[in-house]
């Protein structure tokens, strides 16, 4: 069948089996970024964005998407670049396997609510598992992320 | 000694990688694969154990795109292992590529090569397989000397006598000690024994394991794996593949995340075969399930300790009998048991009188054990901490002051750690600094919070070693670049630890340049120096010193280079850095024209490769408290604090030390508390899935603080011992400690889940 989806902005229009799910037919257009952490809708790597809605891209058919946006890290590469010089400054960037989905997550969360409370950065990104990094250095990244851009002039809810 | 005044050394610089992995870089296997490789699927095995009859695979090799199809027919006979140790390995040659005789229900049957994934798979439900079906042996307490013989072929071979017997279902044996155990007990006041279980929990690393094979343009077979032990993956593939280690590279790119679960060549030799067979490049991605039950997942273990004390508190007497289990083959069976002994009790060197260690190390039908952080010790220390604990609660003691009176301190010798001497231990500092933030004094009482939950605390000390003593090598390869930069290249593996910016860290500071002017490359058979591979926490402390050799050899080629220039013997000459200078002058040579020199009419090598080996194994050590609250109607456990005081000597990165250590405090609550191993009739994991083998999310795992204590060991670099496994040791004792301090019931399995809490007959607290 044929789809015709706007991925990281531009058309994107291909022929696919039925049943390919949507994290491969974004690895197979050059978006290595998304990865595959488990098959079963539980770790959270293989977050993109969907109308800018965070999704599952294991768990969704490449069908699905046709007609909608689908945005991957390879498209947020600058926005993405803000913060995570956070995260690497506290070396909790690690394996980085499951880094895209988990900064794929942020950018979700941070749109949605830009100054967080630590329970609601938790909350919201419970759902992106890592084995390394023990997760505290991940929150201490986003908060001096969040302190450094309020101290910055940059105002709640930007 | 400790010197303050580092300029890369103890500062925590970002990980060189951290850019690209951050922004999702094309970095690992999967990544760099081209698309026309082969698929590799494995067909496994659902009998625990039985012998292949029959294989029909006409229906299957007719799917279109399917290549071919391989059984134990079609490979080599030579048996081997794939435990990535140093040759000759403790672990015995057990395995083939493909066995008639199947011994776990997932051990591989076919290999099948296809153009894509679906026919690969289509061609998997289509193979016809005839099963003997034998009886198993799934229970690893009947195992010894049982009738059923998991490995009775003939040419079963141990590269080491380890005890081993294969007609006995043995892989290991021992008995070692020191005094008269039974004698110093007789005379104790008080006698603990009692027996703690620890299961095959997973590494749950969030890249499976997975391999790219190809044939390079020299005809060679070019490995691209998800390793930490490139070296020991070239050997064994030679081995199992009968061909020359000169007709094979192996090299890593990025790995996400080992654990110890890739010091094993758990998928390697499967493509590896394709290629050599077909002459097409091959991948083989291992699924998530594929990993939960054929993967190579802690020794599930059973240590009985007896400990004898006085009641004063005094520790006298320990003997420790562990039983592991090493599933269906012996990888890692022989050299994990010995840690649960050898790295406990010397805990306790402080007050030992005599101490005896005996083990048994047996085969059964269920998945295969391997390598996974702590390898051992934390079984072991799961045990002893938890006995000690329970030694304080029957004497009423407060189990800190316990361990004060009996831990090991700096310049005790330690006879259960092989007669070494702890040169470097700020233990007893660990224990007091993690009392004092973590206000031990109040929160070890149990406080009833009126609502049918109760807080209180538990306790745990750990060590581990630092590198195998008399094994691991090291080595490391500086090269001066043309404008003044330097190139390092390593054989071990950065599996994300980040290793290579800690030796960068080092190189940066002997040479006295920044870390940006030190690239880094690893890993790659072809390329780097011999080393043993990252594993056994030996990379900091023996690859670490390998660079500081190179790094003193570089400077004096560095600097006869520059005596040349400047027509003056190397001996009258300084190396400053950025530039060489001519002692008792002006005159200096930049180290940029030094560079563009080394390149002209020049005989001095302006590159080294350094190699260290350790006849010691530096402990780190470390004190967890945690503090938790306890549902007593559900069972439920939520850890509120969780403090830990490690020393690791000293950090060569501080932000990284503690991202070691709190991600192992993280994966150490999680194999307490959720991860659980069940197996169906069949000894198949049940839980094949991330939806049914939880490991924590960040909402699991209450408030991280973690703290150091600088000791200094003087055969370390910069004084650094270790911090990657021993991280991973304290959550379990401590957290089951505080569960029987607010159930009264002592937890001796793990995991500890609500249902078992709840089950548990809880008792009036303490």
């Amino acid at each position: 069948m044929e789809i015709k989806i706007i991925l990281n902005g531009k058309s994107v229009t291909d022929l696919i089996d039925a049943d390919t799910l949507l994290i491969d037919f974004l690895r197979s257009h050059g978006c290595y970024s998304v990865k595959r952490g488990c098959e079963t809708s539980n770790c959270g790597l293989c977050t993109v964005l969907m109308d800018d809605v965070p999704i599952l891209s294991c768990s969704m058919l490449a069908a699905r998407a046709d007609g909608h946006n689908i945005t991957t890290l390879e498209g947020l590469q600058e926005e993405a670049s803000e913060f995570v010089g956070f995260i690497a400054d506290q070396g909790a960037d690690q394996c980085g396997f499951c880094n895209p989905g988990f900064v794929m997550n942020t950018i979700a969360l941070l749109r949605e609510n830009p100054d967080p409370t630590d329970d609601e950065i938790r909350a919201y990104l419970a759902g992106n598992l890592c084995r390394c990094s023990g997760y505290d250095g991940q929150l201490r990244g986003i908060r001096n992320f969040l302190d450094s851009r309020n101290k910055n002039g940059g105002t709640h809810g930007e | 000694m400790e010197n303050k005044d580092y300029k890369s050394i103890n500062h925590s610089v970002r990980k060189k990688d951290s850019m690209q992995l951050l922004l999702g870089k094309p970095n690992y296997v999967d990544d760099i694969t081209p698309k026309d490789a082969l698929v590799v699927k494995l067909l496994r095995s659902p009998h625990p154990n039985a012998i292949v009859q029959e294989v029909n695979k006409t229906a299957a090799l007719k799917v279109p795109g399917v290549v071919d199809i391989y059984t134990w027919e079609d490979v080599p006979t030579n048996r081997f292992a794939i435990a990535g140790q140093t040759y000759p390995e403790p672990s015995p040659y057990d395995r083939l590529i493909l066995d008639r005789h199947v011994r776990f229900s997932g051990d591989p049957v076919a290999i099948i090569a296809a153009e894509t994934e679906k026919a690969a798979l289509k061609a998997m439900r289509l193979i016809k397989v005839k099963y003997e079906i034998l009886e198993p042996v799934l229970d690893f307490h009947t195992a010894k000397d049982n009738k059923i013989l998991v490995h009775p072929e003939e040419d079963w071979f141990p590269p080491c006598p380890v005890g081993g017997d294969n007609h006995h279902n043995l892989v290991a044996s021992e008995v070692n000690g020191q005094g008269d155990v039974d004698t110093v007990m007789a005379d104790c006041d008080i006698v603990i024994d009692h027996t703690y279980h620890t299961k095959a929990f997973q590494q749950a690393m969030m890249e499976t394991f997975r391999t790219y094979t190809t044939m390079d343009r020299y005809g060679r077979l070019h490995v691209i794996s998800s390793t930490q032990i490139v070296f020991h993956v070239r050997r064994i593939l030679s081995r199992a593949l009968g061909i020359p280690k000169s007709r094979i590279r192996v090299e890593k790119p990025r790995i996400g995340g080992g654990f110890g679960a890739k010091q094993t060549a758990v998928c390697e030799v499967y493509p590896a075969f394709v290629t050599l067979k077909t002459g097409r490049p091959a991948k083989l991605i291992y699924t998530r399930e594929e990993c939960q039950i054929a993967g190579s997942p802690r020794h599930e273990m059973e240590v009985r300790v007896r400990m004898g004390a006085d009641k004063d508190g005094r520790i006298r007497a320990l003997d420790l009998y562990t039983l592991s289990n090493t599933g269906a083959y012996g990888e890692h069976g022989p050299t994990t048991v010995g840690l649960s002994g050898h790295k406990s009790i010397p805990l306790y060197s402080g007050s030992l009188e005599a101490y005896k260690f005996s083990y048994d190390v047996v085969y059964t039908n269920l998945q295969p054990a391997g390598a996974y952080r702590g390898y051992g010790a934390t079984q072991g220390i799961f045990a002893l901490e938890s006995a000690v604990n329970e030694l304080a609660e029957r004497l009423g003691m407060d189990p800190t002051r316990l361990r004060d009176q009996n831990m090991v301190k700096e310049g005790m010798t330690m006879p259960a750690y092989y007669g070494e001497t702890a040169n470097a231990c700020a233990l007893d500092k660990c224990m007091e600094r993690c009392r004092e933030i973590f206000h031990w004094d109040e929160k070890y009482p149990v406080r009833d919070m009126g609502n049918g939950k109760v807080r209180c605390a538990g306790v745990a000390m750990a060590m581990q070693g630092s590198g195998i003593s008399n094994i691991d090598t090291g080595s490391a390869t500086i090269k001066l670049s043309d404008d003044g930069t330097y190139n390092l290249i390593i054989g071990v593996a950065d599996m994300g630890t980040g290793c290579d910016t800690i030796l960068a860290q080092m190189v940066a500071e002997y040479m006295d340049c920044d870390v940006d002017d030190v690239a880094v490359f690893g890993a790659d058979t072809d390329v780097s120096p011999y080393d043993s591979g990252s594993y056994a926490s030996s990379t900091t402390y023996i690859t670490g010193k390998a660079v500081e050799k190179a790094c003193a050899e570089l400077k004096k080629n560095i600097c006869a280079i520059a005596a040349d220039m400047m027509e003056c013997d190397p001996q009258d000459v300084i190396f400053e850095g950025s530039q060489v200078r001519r002692i008792d002058s002006e005159q200096s040579v930049s180290l940029s024209d030094i560079s563009y020199k080394a390149q002209v009419c020049n005989t001095h090598a302006a590159e080294v490769t350094a190699t260290h080996a350790s006849p010691v194994s530096p402990p780190p050590y470390m004190v967890g408290m945690v503090e938790i609250e306890l549902d007593k109607l559900t069972g439920q456990v939520t850890i509120l604090d969780y403090k830990a005081v490690v020393d690791c000597g000293i950090p060569i990165n501080p932000a990284l030390a503690r991202i070691q250590a709190e991600g192992g405090i993280v994966q150490g609550i999680g194999m307490t508390l959720m991860e659980n191993v069940n197996y169906d009739s069949n000894g198949r994991p049940i839980e094949s899935s991330f939806m049914q083998y939880k490991i924590p999310t960040r909402l699991e795992m209450g408030q991280l603080q973690v703290e150091f204590e600088h000791s200094y060991e003087p055969t370390g670099p910069f004084g650094a011992k270790s911090i990657g496994e021993i991280v991973i040791n304290t959550p379990a004792p401590a957290i089951a400690h505080a569960i029987y301090r607010a159930t009264g019931v002592w937890q001796r399995e793990l995991p500890i889940t609500p249902e078992k809490i709840a089950m548990s007959g809880i008792t009036e607290q303490p």
